[in-house]
């Protein structure tokens, strides 16, 4: 049953495109060949949980500055949230604790941006998801969406924005590098072309197994994402969600969005030859039984 | 709300003649000011007002329990999701009305089309105070920042364009009231395409609303997630919409029983049992999607959990059991049993919708998201004021009256 809805929506969806009503359904901007997305590596092994990208984030993003008594603690969970647009947190495994970083993962396709009615989220062709203040309305359909529950809400607020993690877009767009990468005194955090990232990462894995879990979380969780992770542990035990599907979220909307253009073709043509149909037995239809 | 003995001047035809004299007129109160409706409504209505004043000036926190992980709570749960689907009414009834030339059901489709209609402006009134920044709401729909790639942006252009085509399908009602025999025979001319373009709207928004939450596929409980959620929010707005009409109709033949003529009051049972068919047959239909649904999900394991022995809850209780109600009070025609029917339908209705906006969203979390009592107050404010508004037309324009004499059908 569910083979046939998704092949008769594929059906109806190609029809709407023959018949030329396609919209750009695309959710994000085609990833042209020239220009590869940019992202950052995060590398627990060499993290120190330090928070100086937390410090450096705050700064260069005009957040409060972080509070001295808060700092990570194995058993307590710490959040981004309106204040902070990334975190750090401790864990304590067997081989001692571990630090692992919290942010926007800046998803290939994000479905945030498939998400927004007013491109208020916009995926970069450099690869950072940011956010317009001017386009949004404050929906939160992103925070519905999200499968990281990145986007925070300024519920306190009476003109409220989205608060997340825009990978210092400014500064990428300068050529600088994102302010917690720059301050990071322990180069867990690259910046780089995903590529080259990937290729960085499994160097580091091959390299040194006995220190790494092998896997890069990023590669492909929700479609592929512009922050990886490389750990010493599996990566459920860092907190990170690994039971996200491995293809992109806006995938899960298409089929319907697909189905659209065809429906207002379709059901007109349908409606009017049925009233055209039945026109006659308006005058005997006392009972319908 | 008791029953007045008013006398309804209608004008015989204005044609543009004191009609702004008509409408200061019309602007009066009729009926009796303490009535039971009225003296609930009002301490509610005053609260609410103050209580959304509070919001525009504090921000949506200060009184509403909405937390960063589930940033859609009762407004849009309940408001927005839910009463689209008890509007529904309005595309079925236009349907059978006008597509499949059901005679029958004439007398009701008026006060069907103006029920949808309010319910869609008050519903998208409710979505503006849920909005953070209300005042960007035009930007989908003017300006450069359209992104056709969100479901959102599909149910948000027709919200707009349904509103349109429900008023459009009520204008001939306006007119009558103005006396504009012209305009009347204009408007009246657009009912078939505005009916049409309506039903087309709400194929697509109905299941649209229930495609909002496609994406978030992990938060959702899986006896509630699947990809035909969609489907399965179309074919339930079917018979929300009639019960929400059945509901309707039984309380407006009482409220408003000056208003209808001796034969539309008599054929009332008679649509109320025809409408009792259809919902046995499109909650046949729901149900047995719901099985495929749930087979198809493989999910046996979930069901001895809480959450499992509510969702059999919500099926065998309030699918299973409407289904069978409806169908014993049809085939007995027993109207008291079609209203119970219906009643029971829509609270299954509202459980369905919650179970996927809010009871099953995050169901997992520590804390879990339970309205403050300042949300529902809101929302019973826009009931309210929508109640208020229906009445007012109601007892001014030929909704549930027969038009004036100089309006000859067909």
């Amino acid at each position: 049953m569910g083979i046939d809805r998704r092949n008769f929506f594929r059906s109806l969806g190609l029809t709407g495109v023959a018949l030329g009503a396609g919209k750009k359904l695309g959710a994000t901007p085609e990833q042209s060949d020239e220009k590869e997305f940019y992202g950052i590596l995060y590398d627990s092994t060499r993290c120190v949980g330090c928070q100086s990208c937390e410090l450096a984030c705050a700064l260069a993003n005009g957040l409060p500055e972080p509070d001295p008594e808060d700092y990570p603690m194995p058993g307590t969970i710490r959040k981004t949230n309106e204040n902070r647009r990334t975190v750090i947190n401790a864990i304590e495994t067997p081989q001692g604790e571990i630090y692992v970083k919290n942010q926007c993962m800046h998803c290939n396709q994000p479905a945030c941006v498939a998400a927004c009615l007013t491109k208020a989220m916009l995926k970069t062709e450099e690869g950072p998801v940011i956010w317009r203040d001017r386009k949004c309305m404050g929906c939160r359909f992103c925070m519905v969406s999200c499968p990281f529950d990145v986007p925070k809400f300024e519920y306190h607020s009476p003109n409220p924005d989205i608060v997340k993690c825009n990978m210092c877009f400014d500064r990428v767009k300068e050529g600088e590098l994102p302010a917690c990468v720059a301050d990071c005194p322990a180069e867990a955090l690259t910046f780089g072309t995903r590529r080259e990232l990937i290729t960085e990462a499994r160097r580091r894995i091959h390299e040194d197994p006995d220190s790494y879990y092998d896997g890069i979380y990023g590669e492909h969780e929700a479609g592929g994402t512009g922050y990886l992770y490389i750990s010493p542990v599996p990566f459920e035990e860092l907190g990170l969600n690994t039971k996200l599907q491995k293809k992109s979220y806006p995938e899960l909307t298409k089929g319907f969005l697909f189905s659209v253009p065809s429906i207002f073709i379709l059901w007109p043509a349908m409606l009017l030859g049925i009233h055209n149909a039945t026109k006659n037995n308006a005058k005997t239809t006392d009972d319908d039984e | 709300m008791t029953m007045s003995n008013t006398n309804y001047n209608l004008p015989a035809d204005n044609d543009g003649k004191s009609i702004g004299k008509f409408l200061v007129a019309q602007l009066k109160p009729r009926g009796k000011i303490f009535t039971l409706f009225n003296m609930i409504s009002v301490p509610i209505m005053t609260l609410g007002i103050v209580l959304i004043v509070i919001r525009f000036v504090k921000g949506i926190g200060a009184i509403t329990n909405l937390t960063q992980e589930v940033p859609w709570g009762l407004w849009i749960g309940f408001d927005v999701v839910t009463g689209v689907a008890f509007a529904g009414g309005a595309y079925v009834v236009t349907f059978l009305v006008y597509i499949l030339n059901m005679e029958k059901y004439k007398p009701i489709v008026r006060v069907t089309v103006l029920n949808g209609f309010l319910a869609y402006v008050f519903y998208a009134g409710a979505l503006l105070l849920d909005l953070g920044k209300p005042w960007n709401v035009v930007n989908p729909i003017i300006g450069n920042s359209f992104g056709v790639s969100s479901v959102l942006f599909l149910v948000a252009w027709h919200f707009l364009l349904y509103m349109i085509a429900q008023l459009i399908e009520f204008s001939p009602a306006i007119a009558e009231w103005l006396g504009a025999k012209r305009i009347r025979k204009i408007l009246s001319g657009m009912t078939l395409a505005a009916v049409i373009f309506g039903i087309t709207l709400s194929t697509l928004h109905q299941s649209g609303l229930g495609a909002l939450y496609l994406m978030a596929k992990e938060k959702i409980h899986p006896l509630w997630y699947s990809e035909f959620i969609p489907l399965l929010f179309f074919l339930s707005s079917i018979f929300a919409g009639l019960s929400m009409v059945i509901f309707e109709g039984s309380i407006s033949q009482r409220v408003f029983f000056d208003q209808i003529s001796q034969k539309n009051h008599k054929a009332h049972d008679g649509i109320l049992h025809g409408l009792s068919k259809i919902c046995t047959l499109t909650l046949l239909v729901y149900f047995f999607m719901q099985v495929v649904v749930f087979i198809h999900g493989k999910h046996w394991d979930l069901i001895n959990t809480r959450m499992g022995y509510w969702y059999l809850t919500e099926m065998i209780g309030f699918v299973v059991l409407p289904m069978i109600l409806y169908f014993y009070s049809y085939r007995k025609r027993n109207i008291t049993l079609i209203k119970v029917s219906a009643l029971v339908t829509m609270i299954g209705v509202i459980i369905n919708r919650l179970n996927v906006t809010v009871i099953g969203f995050k169901w997992d979390a520590a804390t879990h998201y339970v309205p403050s009592w300042m949300e529902i107050m809101v929302t019973l404010t826009v009931l309210c004021i929508e109640i208020w508004v229906f009445r007012w037309i109601v007892r001014r324009m030929p909704v549930l009256r027969d038009s004036p004499s100089w309006v000859k059908e067909h």
